[in-house]
């Protein structure tokens, strides 16, 4: 039996499309409106990220540290982010969740505990920004053991030689940074580059399914329809607080905001 | 875990770059790691290769201006009455404190590896103003990355970086400080690191940065050795060094020299910001027994809340006000070969005025702590006790706090 991250690929595959992934935050701007947030997304997107806010972030830019830094005032902990997982898990409509964060909070967690406690929550991966390889090579293996896909990251300046063992020592799933930018950057390459690269990691390892992210908004989306898969972040984080701004409900606005995402790679 | 002896301290890392297994490291995005890795065959080529060591010595001779002085405190010994006072003058270093070693080693290293942009952190300013003043010297860009709140209480050193012609780039996400100016800065590399340096301010970061940075600031303790033996003819029987300990970077090269030497003739004493007395908030985690966390890619001793989010600091000194601490300092702490403790933002204060009144130096608020801390366990000390204090910052950059805290006859005008 796939696991469900890999069934969400081939599903979208079925449907001649890349999966779309989306990158929310927990608990912004409160723990409730964070699980609606998901639940509404839920309908037109394939695979959730769910981003562990963390209050010193090295690799995020504006968009996503407001929403981070919101979610933090608003109180928001561990135990919380997985709870609000669990609840959104009940759901019959319910995707495969990834988390996204960085080290320390697994760290302080324990990291069994914190896998036992994924599991039980129903997270299905983990995408640890400032664990690179090879420092994560026994978590990773933890996670494996433990059936959750520890997402391996490649950069424009990962070497030839580090691709290799990366993508080796990989899981179903694997995420390519576009550019050199933290989240939310804009493209500042080009399209094409990106997909030499992307085709790159593909000829390496054809059985993996490689997800693009940074830089990945409306505006640009369309351009990398002939992947397995686009995550959209920065862009969703600033529709919320553009809507906290306006007095207007992130959930609908940014349940919109995925559904045209959707359309635009269908 | 243990310290070996005849390696460098800053050698004595695992092959991921953890001291005693379990500091330091790399935890950085994947970006970074070739930039990082870079970094490190250079640095591992350079620190040995002679002719890079003759043009280091050369701008440390000529434009830093070495040695620094090696006074006695006289009027400060009587004062207190127990052991001899000394101190190691590092704010007569070009630029007025020991930041500007490492900014310079950091810059010959870009210069040497063809980039046109660097870029640094600061809290107190001084690593911001010694990275645009070596930048200035070796025709690079400068982009100096400060907090908001820093900005404001550091005006002398964020002129000195703007004259320099360095960008000075206001941080205002978290506490406003020095924690959120490094978050950004290495943000910012992330975005950058195919065509810009950057140079961390102090002995934290990824492992390199924090070897770097030893190496650099060693030539402290290299100086020292070289007067305690023209001085007294050898290394004292009784030595006792005390630093201030805010990321440790004037600690470590204080210290460096004197490493393999037993504790009991040489004995370190790093003295962290333990913040306003009346207050919770401290910048001092290996006082106050904060636990490991990981911080700007290394793992140390950190304060952090239970989740992992780290916590806002509070100290009177920009240059202390952070909440984590070398991996080097945390290595040297477990191995019991240094001694941790505080002084509060009064005790630097008091410190500041006793060593104004009776000697004509002026530490800022910084080294104020070390003071503090060397007086009062100078009393009890015996009279061939020989201690010294690191006076690595110059006071002027502290005028208005200074000025505001105790009055206008504490800040004589320049």
């Amino acid at each position: 039996m796939l696991n469900p991250i890999s069934l969400a690929f081939k599903n979208a595959k079925e449907e001649k499309r890349p999966a779309l992934l989306t990158y929310t935050v927990a608990g912004d701007s409160s723990k409730k409106q964070s699980l609606e947030i998901l639940k509404a997304i839920s309908n037109y997107a394939d695979i959730l990220e769910v981003g562990v806010p963390h209050n010193t972030p090295v690799a995020d830019g504006g968009q996503i540290q407001t929403s981070a830094y919101r979610a933090i005032k608003n109180g928001i902990k561990m135990n919380d982010i997985f709870e609000i997982v669990r609840d959104f898990k009940k759901n019959k409509n319910s995707k495969p969740v990834i988390f996204m964060g960085y080290y320390n909070m697994i760290f302080q967690y324990g990291e069994n505990n914190f896998l036992k406690k994924c599991k039980k929550s129903g997270v299905n991966g983990l995408i640890v920004v400032d664990l690179p390889w090879p420092e994560n090579k026994v978590f990773s293996k933890k996670c494996k053991k433990n059936s959750i896909n520890f997402i391996q990251l490649l950069s424009p300046t990962t070497s030839n030689k580090r691709l290799k063992s990366i993508t080796k020592d990989s899981h179903e799933m694997i995420y390519y940074i576009s550019m050199l930018s933290t989240t939310g950057g804009k493209l500042k390459v080009s399209p094409k580059k990106i997909l030499s690269n992307y085709n790159k990691i593909k000829k390496i390892s054809p059985k993996k399914n490689c997800v693009i992210g940074f830089g990945i908004t409306e505006k640009t989306i369309s351009n990398f329809k002939n992947t397995d898969g686009l995550v959209v972040g920065s862009q969703i984080c600033k529709e919320i607080t553009r809507s906290l701004n306006h007095r207007q409900n992130p959930v609908i606005n940014v349940s919109k905001m995925v559904s045209k995402l959707r359309k635009k790679i269908s | 875990m243990k310290l070996k002896k005849g390696i460098p301290v800053i050698d004595q890392g695992d092959r991921l770059g953890f001291w005693g297994g379990k500091f330091g490291g790399n935890f950085v995005p994947e970006t970074l790691k070739k930039p990082i890795e870079d970094l490190e065959i250079q640095f591992n080529k350079l620190k040995n290769d002679k002719n890079f060591i003759r043009e280091r010595d050369k701008y440390f001779k000529n434009w830093i201006g070495t040695p620094t002085r090696f006074i006695k405190l006289s009027n400060l010994t009587k004062y207190v009455g127990g052991a001899q006072i000394w101190s190691k003058v590092v704010s007569d270093a070009n630029g007025g404190a020991h930041k500007i070693y490492n900014a310079t080693v950091h810059c010959l290293l870009a210069k040497r590896s063809g980039k046109k942009v660097i870029i640094g952190d600061t809290g107190a300013g001084y690593a911001g103003k010694m990275l645009s003043m070596a930048a200035k010297k070796f025709g690079l860009k400068c982009k100096i990355f400060m907090g908001a709140k820093d900005i404001k209480r550091q005006q002398p050193n964020v002129k000195a970086m703007k004259k320099n012609g360095a960008d000075v780039i206001p941080v205002y996400s978290g506490s406003q400080t020095l924690v959120d100016a490094v978050s950004e800065c290495m943000r910012f590399w992330v975005a950058n690191c195919d065509t810009t340096a950057m140079c961390v301010g102090s002995t934290v970061g990824p492992a390199i940065f924090v070897r770097i940075c030893g190496w650099s600031t060693s030539q402290i303790s290299r100086e020292l050795k070289v007067q305690l033996i023209n001085e007294f003819g050898e290394v004292p029987k009784k030595l006792k060094l005390y630093n201030c300990v805010g990321g440790g970077s004037s600690s470590f090269g204080f210290w460096n020299e004197f490493m393999d030497y037993d504790k009991k003739q040489v004995e370190f004493i790093g003295v962290e910001a333990g913040g306003p007395s009346k207050s919770k908030r401290h910048a001092a985690p290996l006082t106050y027994g904060s636990k490991i966390g990981i911080l700007h890619g290394a793992a140390q001793y950190v304060n952090q809340n239970s989740d992992g989010q780290i916590e806002e600091t509070e100290s009177i000194s920009a240059g202390l006000d952070y909440p984590g601490i070398s991996p080097l300092h945390c290595f040297l702490k477990d191995v019991k070969r240094a001694r941790y403790t505080a002084a509060s933002d009064e005790e630097a204060l008091k410190a500041y005025r006793i060593v104004t009144k009776y000697e004509n130096l002026r530490p800022s608020l910084e080294p104020s702590h070390a003071f503090s801390v060397a007086i009062k366990e100078s009393k009890k000390l015996s009279k061939d006790t020989i201690v010294i204090i690191n006076s690595c910052g110059d006071a002027y950059k502290d005028r208005g706090i200074l000025e505001k805290k105790l009055g206008k006859k504490y800040v004589k005008s320049n």
